[in-house]
């Protein structure tokens, strides 16, 4: 695990906070879809926590953030409540999307979540004209884009990765390394599984980190927002970590990796060894955890209540909003 | 008046709308100093920068998709395609996430991207700088698509499509490029879903796309001497479309015929003459006709790429044709 960094308490604790949100949250969905409540796909975060949460700490709502089909945790760590996630999924009208996108599109621009897709490549090339549009209108914002590393051997990755590099856009490039495509490993979609290196031959700042270490992740963003706000250009972070629950929810997980790689990773575990840290180092105490643990349980059950009471869209209304006016 | 180009006009309404809308910008290959190929950006750069004329490497995805990020967050860029058959590289980001993102939206997110070119048959141009493609995108919701067949709609439907917050089309044939026709000094903008009455008659009503228009107005030239009156009508926009002015004018001349370069099959004349059956079917005294383009690839040799497309004597004899029914 990485070195500690310059934070107060409250700073690391609101890491935490967010990772365990978006685990509670993505548990609650998995436990939802098995009782019948989610009509569509779901496809958790749960293991990838750390990168969400390590860059989106250091985003605001004008900054532009750009997703794919496993978006929930960079929705929830951009700054929706999961309430409006859990409704969304429950085809409600109150979700983030109206009830209009599901699991794979989530879109809160009021929070700067410029949408999340089911198609894997896109982002990158949206995050890289959010970087344009903050040069061009000189507004100091950056646009970032979360991805796979299925998303790496796309065309969308190298165009955009090319452009933003050779205008110097203010974009951040997360490549979530889970080492599977779905279920095709990544070792052998390519012969360097080195994403961080790819983005170099670019003429690109990259750098990558343990994406299971917060502190890791959240230093690295810290400095690619600061080298984007100051003019340096892009970067690309890639994150190693793993995907602990199915592609997808209702899933066959097998076939593909084994059970001892799956528990392997389940020991490298985000949330439960940041607490660990914390405690051994004495940044916070049981007490601390059990409290930030009772408000979240609190949080999640009450937004499991308002998408279960929450009404669902007016059929009438299927066919608006296609155009501006 | 004044009498100028097709791409005069158009290149005005561009620099027109980039000094009032400093959030306009343009991409595509050699629209920078160079002016673009077809003279569209001829003198914009000396004027605007780098940052508002911006050449790319040949990337048709990836500044597509760029574009798109960039409009979600506060610019309206403007895709210079040079030929249109360009796009079919692009048509993921267009279909899967520029013309739906309002939707997906719920309205939150607006979509204001220009994507223009060269279509159309001629010039020995071959098969894969001949495209007209329409059709496929007139299927689509989401997108609006613009065909000018002349210098004035030219300009006064370029500068609605820059001021307005949808993913527009706006077509250019190559014939057309260096037509002359009257434009005004004083500023206008001409609505989209507005057909032009190009001449009205009584016998039949011919729907001009394009191109067509000028190849119908010859045809019907010869028919004035012999007394039949033809009423030619162009929509000018194809989506949204005018179906309205066609009805009424069926209601008028009883015959119907649509002239359009491109492929007959799932085309615009199928889509006209569907909506007039539905909607004018007791004002029908013939079967509705269309005269279509080959249904084949363009071929290079000119023979053969005159044998693709309608021509004025076509026109001429399918409107005898009706006329017999």
């Amino acid at each position: 695990m990485s070195q500690t960094l310059n934070l107060e308490k409250e700073q690391y604790l609101a890491l935490y906070r967010q990772m365990l949100e978006i685990r509670r949250t993505e548990e609650q969905l998995a436990k939802s879809h098995q009782a019948g409540l989610i009509p569509g796909a779901c496809h958790t975060y749960v293991g990838e926590e750390a990168i969400a949460t390590g860059v989106c700490a250091h985003l605001t709502p004008d900054d532009a953030v750009f997703s794919t089909h496993r978006g929930h945790g960079h929705a929830l760590a951009k700054g929706v409540p999961p309430k409006e996630v859990i409704a969304e999924l429950f085809g409600r009208a109150t979700g983030v999307s109206r009830g209009r996108g599901g699991s794979m599109h989530l879109f809160s621009p009021e929070v700067g979540l410029m949408g999340t897709s089911g198609i894997v490549g896109p982002c990158i090339l949206q995050a890289t004209g959010a970087g344009y549009s903050s040069k061009l209108l000189d507004n100091g914002t950056v646009g970032v884009a979360f991805f796979g590393d299925g998303a790496s051997n796309n065309g969308a990755f190298h165009e955009g990765l090319n452009l933003a590099a050779i205008w110097d856009l203010p974009v951040i490039f997360v490549c979530e390394n889970n080492m599977y495509a779905t279920e095709v490993a990544f070792s052998y979609a390519t012969r360097n599984t080195e994403v961080a290196e790819r983005a170099k031959t670019y003429g690109m700042n990259a750098c990558a980190v343990d994406g299971n270490d917060v502190l890791a992740v959240y230093r690295a963003a810290g400095e690619a927002v600061s080298r984007a706000r100051a003019g340096y250009g892009p970067t690309l972070i890639e994150g190693k970590t793993y995907r602990t629950r199915a592609h997808a929810e209702g899933m066959r997980d097998a076939g593909y990796r084994t059970a001892d790689e799956l528990d392997a990773w389940k020991q490298r575990d985000p949330i439960s060894n940041y607490r660990s840290k914390l405690l051994t180092l004495g940044v916070a105490s049981d007490s601390d955890f059990d409290h930030i643990e009772a408000e979240v349980k609190s949080l999640i059950d009450d937004a499991l209540e308002f998408a279960k009471n929450s009404p669902y869209p007016d059929p009438t209304t299927a066919a608006e909003f296609i155009f501006s006016t | 008046m004044r009498e100028i180009t097709f791409t005069t006009a158009a290149r005005e309404a561009l620099d027109e709308e980039m000094e009032r809308q400093p959030n306009i910008f343009v991409v595509g290959e050699g629209i920078g100093a160079r002016g673009g190929n077809f003279n569209t950006t001829l003198g914009l750069y000396e004027k605007y920068g780098p940052m508002r004329l911006r050449d790319t490497p040949i990337v048709e995805r990836g500044f597509v998709g760029m574009c798109a990020g960039a409009a979600m967050t506060g610019s309206r860029p403007v895709v210079d395609f040079m030929f249109f058959d360009f796009i079919l590289d692009s048509v993921g980001e267009l279909v899967n996430q520029i013309a739906k993102m309002q939707y997906m939206s719920s309205g939150r997110l607006k979509m204001p991207l220009v994507l223009r070119g060269c279509i159309g048959i001629g010039g020995a141009s071959a098969t894969h700088h001949s495209g007209n493609y329409y059709p496929i995108f007139v299927h689509l919701p989401g997108i609006k698509v613009v065909l000018p067949s002349n210098p004035y709609d030219a300009k006064g439907l370029f500068k609605t499509a820059l001021r307005g917050d949808d993913p527009v089309l706006f077509l250019e044939h190559k014939s057309l490029l260096n037509s002359k026709g009257d434009v005004p000094e004083e500023e206008y903008c001409i609505p989209f879903g507005q057909a032009a009455i190009v001449r009205e008659g009584r016998h039949a009503t011919v729907v001009a796309i394009g191109s067509m228009v000028r190849k119908t107005i010859e045809a019907c030239d010869a028919l004035a001497k012999e007394n039949i009156s033809v009423e030619i009508i162009d929509p000018r926009t194809l989506a949204p479309l005018d179906i309205s002015t066609i009805l009424q004018s069926v209601h008028k001349t009883g015959r119907l015929l649509i002239v359009d370069e491109t492929f007959a099959p799932c085309g615009i004349g199928a889509e006209i003459a569907a909506q007039v059956m539905a909607l004018g079917f007791d004002d029908l005294d013939a079967p509705v006709q269309r005269l279509n383009g080959l249904h084949t690839p363009t071929p290079y040799s000119p023979v053969l790429e005159a044998a693709v497309i309608p021509n004025a004597d076509q026109v001429l004899q399918s409107i005898r044709d009706l006329l017999a029914e």
